[in-house]
């Protein structure tokens, strides 16, 4: 029987997805709602199977007038033909995104039938000590941005003792705690969102694979709330989790006892930082912590508390599955395993790129992402988010490692890569960024929470000054207050984006004797 | 209704909203604020008071929590909630420009203006791909213009009646 794979996905419904299932429907055809396979510029992607397991066939840029006059047909000039060998899919090696855009996200049996819950068995089956060294071993390092290696991570937690909640007798119940850090709020990101809303069991899995190996009995899942779709997929998740005792008391009949929760954000950026995120979970503002200590010793409510990404939870379940080994035998130096890039801004084939570290931003920018959307010049790439520096086009042959890219003063971050075209004012750029610090320091620390004001000024003053050489002096000056007297990486990282468009576009900032650009 | 009946009636509804919360939560100040807003599309002035008594803390914790949070609303949202992305990743594909020409559009249609409240702009809304990105209440619109964001409002006054 024919099956139409339509993507539910809220960027594939911004696009008009939503409409496209319906008219299948109304048409009376059987649709299998999916994530996305993250080839955005094909948004909406219907595919076609002989069955639900078969070789699909697909149509870029359906629109539900399309299907209504007809039903998609291999003569459409939207047709793609077979969609896996579609050149950007052919080439990645998906293991986070293994299943996105495959499955029915929601379907437990679909989630089993292709491979899920492999990677919890194999973990029950070895002793936890065993489980935290397999991460260990692979290499796996924090995907939100810090590069941190998960399995010391772990193996921290692992040796501490459960605790009670701060202020709770002592008698009371002794915790730790699984943190997923789902507040991805950083501009050219989207792979959180798109794992949670197209395989959300992968990263329940991966929680519970965290929790037996460091002995943790609750997990959250911080979740930020301008991801609605998101929300309403995980939530609904949980619960056929739970019905399937995939979470609760005796997952998998083992002994292990883990049940997860979805805390949603407030519309702050700082509750990123994994120790501000842990303030807003206690239920106050979102305020970075001084570190030590540690969150893997004295985290979520003073108990150890393991904190990480949603991508690198959600590598965990296809590292135990397919083993260390050969996870660790991809990627370059200490950067070891894939990275889920992410193509944004003015690209021409934006979306998901699951590969190896090593590949160049050159590669995925013109390769793969084949230029800009608009046609015109590459003039600067911001990689890692709105903290992380510009790179001027002729420099994107860097290789996309956590090594590979400090070495040239820039970041992985969480894997965004943010396209810009020749019609961009880096000067205004750079202004954004201190706009930014200032609408989103939590204001704990001075050279940030002033410091940012002071950066849009002193920019302002610098495009109207008759003396730029002096006023760019003080910029520089601002902006190493900024990196060394800031208490985390909001304040302290804003002078990237700030001085690596000065420095490489010092063009766009002499604009002598002009006013201002308005805020 | 009298004004002191009113706060009574508001001062219940908020104690029965967070009661449940506070017994089974940690750290629920931020828990109790969202219940409120999620009920009343805003947290009303005489709310804060009554999360400080049930949850024990001072008015000031409250009312520290209650300011920090940007999704948190002094008071009564517009019928329909419009944002525009206003990082980075749209940036690159002309949002800045698109603010502009929904003010406009805002300027000139004062119906629009008055459901929408015209915007408030959002720092990302994982719609970089497909950006000037949008939400409408809680849909996202990609390759936002114009013509398609008054679209979406339309659909959301639809989906209203």
């Amino acid at each position: 029987m024919t099956v139409w794979f339509v993507p539910r996905d809220a960027a594939a419904q911004s696009v008009g997805a939503q409409q496209v299932a319906e008219a299948l429907e109304a048409r009376g055809e059987t649709v299998v709602r999916t994530g996305s396979r993250g080839l955005l510029w094909l948004e909406p992607l219907v595919e076609r199977a002989e069955s639900r397991t078969g070789t699909r066939v697909g149509w870029g840029n359906v629109t539900a007038e399309n299907i209504t006059a007809a039903l998609p047909a291999e003569s459409d000039p939207g047709y793609l033909g077979e969609v896996e060998a579609i050149d950007y899919l052919a080439c990645q090696e998906r293991w986070i995104y293994q299943r996105v855009g495959i499955i029915d996200p929601l379907d437990p049996e679909d989630y089993l039938a292709h491979g899920g819950l492999s990677g919890l068995r194999r973990a029950l089956a070895m002793t936890p000590e065993a489980v935290v060294e397999e991460v260990f071993a692979s290499g796996l390092r924090g995907r939100g941005g810090a590069g941190f290696p998960t399995g010391i991570k772990w193996r921290t937690v692992a040796q501490q003792d459960a605790a009670v909640h701060v202020g709770d007798p002592v008698d009371a119940s002794r915790h730790k705690y699984i943190c997923v850090n789902a507040d991805e709020g950083d501009s050219g990101t989207f792979a959180d969102r798109m794992l949670m809303e197209g395989d959300p069991f992968c990263l329940l899995e991966g929680m519970a694979i965290a929790a037996y190996a460091v002995g943790a009995d609750r997990g959250v899942v911080y979740l930020r709330s301008e991801y609605p779709a998101a929300i309403a997929v995980l939530s609904e998740a949980i619960k056929t989790a739970r019905e399937r005792g995939w979470l609760g008391q005796g997952i998998l009949d083992s002994s292990c006892d883990f049940d997860v929760t979805i805390r949603v954000g407030a519309g702050s950026y700082v509750c990123g930082e994994e120790t501000a995120m842990l303030e807003s979970l206690e239920g106050r503002r979102g305020m970075v912590r001084a570190k030590p200590p540690l969150p893997a010793i004295e985290g979520l409510f003073g108990t150890p508390t393991v904190i990480n990404n949603v991508l690198t939870i959600a590598s965990v379940p296809s590292i135990l599955d397919r083993g260390a080994e050969s996870y660790a035998a991809l990627g370059q130096e200490r950067s070891k395993g894939t990275q889920v890039f992410q193509l944004a801004g003015n690209i021409a084939r934006g979306g998901i790129v699951e590969l190896a570290f090593g590949v160049t931003a050159q590669s995925l920018i013109h390769e793969l992402g084949q230029g800009t959307r608009s046609g015109r010049p590459v003039k600067a790439v911001q990689l890692g988010g709105p903290l992380g520096a510009y790179l001027s086009a002729d420099a994107l042959e860097v290789p996309m490692a956590y090594e590979a890219l400090a070495a040239e003063g820039c970041m992985l971050g969480h894997g965004g890569i943010v396209v810009f075209d020749d019609t961009v004012d880096m000067a205004e750029q750079a202004r954004f960024a201190m706009e930014f610090c200032v609408e989103e320091s939590c204001g704990k620390c001075t050279p940030c929470r002033i410091g940012a004001v002071r950066g849009v000024e002193v920019i302002d003053g610098l495009l109207a000054s008759d003396a730029p050489a002096e006023a760019e002096q003080l910029l520089r000056d601002l902006c190493d207050v900024m990196t060394q007297g800031s208490l985390c990486a909001m304040g302290g990282l804003t002078p990237q984006p700030v001085l690596s468009a000065l420095n490489q576009f010092p063009e766009d900032f002499k604009r002598h004797g002009m006013k201002p650009p308005a805020a | 209704m009298s004004e002191k009946t009113a706060d009574a009636g508001l001062a219940d509804t908020v104690r029965g909203l967070i009661t449940p919360i506070v017994a089974v939560e940690a750290g629920p100040v931020l828990l109790c604020l969202q219940a409120v807003q999620q009920h009343y599309g805003y947290v009303p002035e005489g709310a804060v008071a009554v999360v400080t008594d049930v949850c024990n803390v001072t008015r000031a914790d409250v009312h520290g929590v209650f300011s920090y949070y940007s999704d948190l609303k002094k008071a009564p949202p517009p019928a329909i909630s419009v944002r525009l992305c206003a990082a980075e990743a749209c940036q690159a594909v002309g949002g800045r420009a698109l603010a502009a020409a929904w003010r406009e559009a805002c300027e000139k249609d004062p119906g629009l203006a008055a459901d929408t409240g015209i915007d408030e702009p959002v720092f990302c809304l994982g719609n970089c791909a497909l950006g000037p990105a949008a939400m409408v209440d809680d849909k996202l619109v990609g390759c936002a213009d114009v013509a398609r964001l008054k679209a979406a409002v339309d659909a959301a006054r639809e989906a209203a009646l």
